[in-house]
């Protein structure tokens, strides 16, 4: 076997939510209002017990108040939004293709597979250092750091989602009489797709994750940057507020890209 | 009788960990035109690699395989293969799975409509032609591909264990109906298969194969007539070849030393 680095393949998305066990009791989602119910108020007992400096609930809702109305944290969660989108979009637009030439010609994959393997090895925010000198403080290096993050999770995917297609369908698909082109339009595009949709979702959580380090980089706004500041002003609450707002994001863009794997992916068996 | 399948000393070598393996050793047979053969063998005697090489989807090391006169290279719509594994595509449905190879020759929309409708009521798949393979069991599932490989209109029809995977009564099911579908849609049919009695059940001639090297053991004619029914499967008749072919199977002398 040569270079057999391939991280472990991306379990072909297990359709987790598909077969709920027979219902008892409540339904599931009374229970997870109810965890978060219940996190708030072990948070609360936290910050009243007097935990050093940290902020209640409360204090928090607040300083969110404060914020979303001086059109702070609109400005800083578009900010840290529009960034992240276009990483990730320009990261999955290259990663895609790629991993399809990878899987599909063998040359291709010798000669990008290396580097492919090199970069994933180093943390996306180890290069933050490199970019600034290269390309400046502006948006470019942080864009570039989280297009690099998106990338790299969501083309070893694709590629192991080509490489893993079952042969007996590719051959199929010949004995029908299709040739080259229509077996790659339309049996590894489409048999490819839940992987390419669990590369993404994992790339969409590298790219949220390079965020706000990226944001340290001498940026006037965003979640990160306003994180930093408020670090600097032992201003908690504000803390509190970035973090919650980054993880809300990030979950509604997960639940977005989950209803397209369902769409999309509703075919598979289920194992 | 006319030639439709003729392999011509065809043998096929595959290396195993550096040395040679005789998967099939210098095969001669010839199918006739409308004929259906079953081809039964241990297991390793190379009968899957045979039909894979009358498929077009392996090429053979020695010798050919002529399909209407003519070498095969490569598959073709002509010789449909339907899989021990179903190999549906899991994302289309019934109906696209029996369009599947229409739409790649070509075929209007109407006239696609109707051929694939043909052929998914031949196969009593009437009811379940807009739902994906999924929702489908493993007897449904063959039945659909049996459906995508006849809409494409195939000369030849080559089959690998198509009922292995199914259990024993709807194996027996399957094979009546494929029978009906063969009496109406009449083509070559090269079948594979490990079990005996639907080897006897299903052909005018049985194949048997012996493995190391692969070769062909026996050919066996089965003078029982179509339609054949359960009064066919209970005969003495039925009795005797199934016996014959059973011993042709496994009381196989060995040519070489397992070791090899």
């Amino acid at each position: 076997m040569p270079t057999d680095l391939r991280p472990p393949p991306p379990r072909a998305p297990a359709t987790t939510r598909a077969a709920s066990p027979p219902r008892r009791g409540l339904p599931l989602p009374v229970w997870n209002v109810l965890a978060v119910v219940l996190g708030l108020a072990v948070w609360a007992g936290l910050a009243r017990a007097g935990v050093s400096g940290l902020p209640g609930p409360q204090e928090v809702a607040v300083r969110a108040g404060e914020l979303a109305m001086d059109g702070t944290l609109l400005d800083d969660g578009l900010a840290s939004l529009r960034r992240v989108l276009i990483g990730f979009a320009l990261g999955t637009a290259l990663a895609v293709p790629v991993g399809f030439l990878m899987g599909w010609y063998r040359t291709a994959r010798g000669l990008i597979e290396p580097y492919v393997q090199f970069f994933r090895t180093i943390p996306p925010l180890a290069v933050i250092p490199l970019a600034i000198l290269l390309m400046g403080i502006g948006e470019t290096p942080k864009i570039f750091v989280i297009f690099l993050a998106a990338f790299l999770s969501c083309v070893v995917s694709t590629f192991q989602g080509v490489v893993s297609v079952d042969k007996t369908t590719i051959n199929a698909a010949r004995v029908l009489g299709a040739g080259d082109a229509v077996v790659f339009r339309r049996i590894i595009v489409p048999a490819s797709t839940p992987f390419i949709l669990v590369g993404m979702r994992v790339g969409l959580g590298a790219a949220w994750a390079t965020l706000v380090a990226a944001e340290l980089i001498a940026a006037q706004e965003g979640l990160g940057y306003r994180m930093q500041q408020a670090q600097i002003y032992y201003d908690l609450p504000s803390i509190f507020v970035g973090l919650i707002t980054i993880g809300v994001l990030g979950l509604i863009m997960d639940r977005l890209l989950l209803a397209a794997e369902k769409r999309l992916t509703g075919w598979q068996e289920r194992r | 009788m006319t030639e439709k399948i003729s392999f011509r000393s065809t043998s096929r070598t595959f290396d195993v960990g550096g040395k040679p393996f005789h998967a099939l050793q210098s095969v001669d047979l010839d199918i006739a035109d409308r004929e259906f053969v079953t081809v039964v063998g241990p297991s390793g005697c190379g009968k899957s690699t045979l039909m894979n090489i009358a498929a077009g989807l392996i090429e053979p090391t020695g010798g050919e395989v002529l399909v209407d006169s003519r070498p095969v290279h490569g598959p073709s719509p002509e010789r449909g293969v339907i899989f021990q594994q179903y190999a549906l595509f899991p994302w289309l449905t019934v109906r696209e799975n029996v369009e599947f190879g229409l739409r790649i020759a070509k075929v209007g929309r109407t006239e696609r409509r109707r051929r694939a409708q043909h052929f998914i009521d031949l196969v009593g798949l009437t009811d379940f032609a807009d739902v994906l393979p999924r929702m489908l069991s493993g007897g449904m599932k063959q039945r659909c591909a049996i459906a995508r490989a006849y809409a494409v209109d195939p000369q030849v029809l080559l089959m690998d264990e198509p009922f292995g995977a199914l259990d024993a009564l709807t194996r027996v099911q399957m094979q009546d109906q494929l029978l009906a579908t063969w009496g109406t849609e009449q083509r070559t049919v090269m079948f594979i298969t490990h079990d005996v009695d639907e080897a006897v059940y299903l052909a005018n001639r049985v194949v048997v194969m012996a493995a190391r090297p692969g070769r062909v053991q026996e050919v066996i004619d089965v003078d029982l007539p179509y339609p054949r029914t359960e009064a066919v499967r209970l005969s003495p008749e039925f009795t005797r070849i199934r016996n014959r072919v059973w011993r042709a199977v496994y009381h196989q002398p060995v040519q070489e030393g397992l070791s090899r």
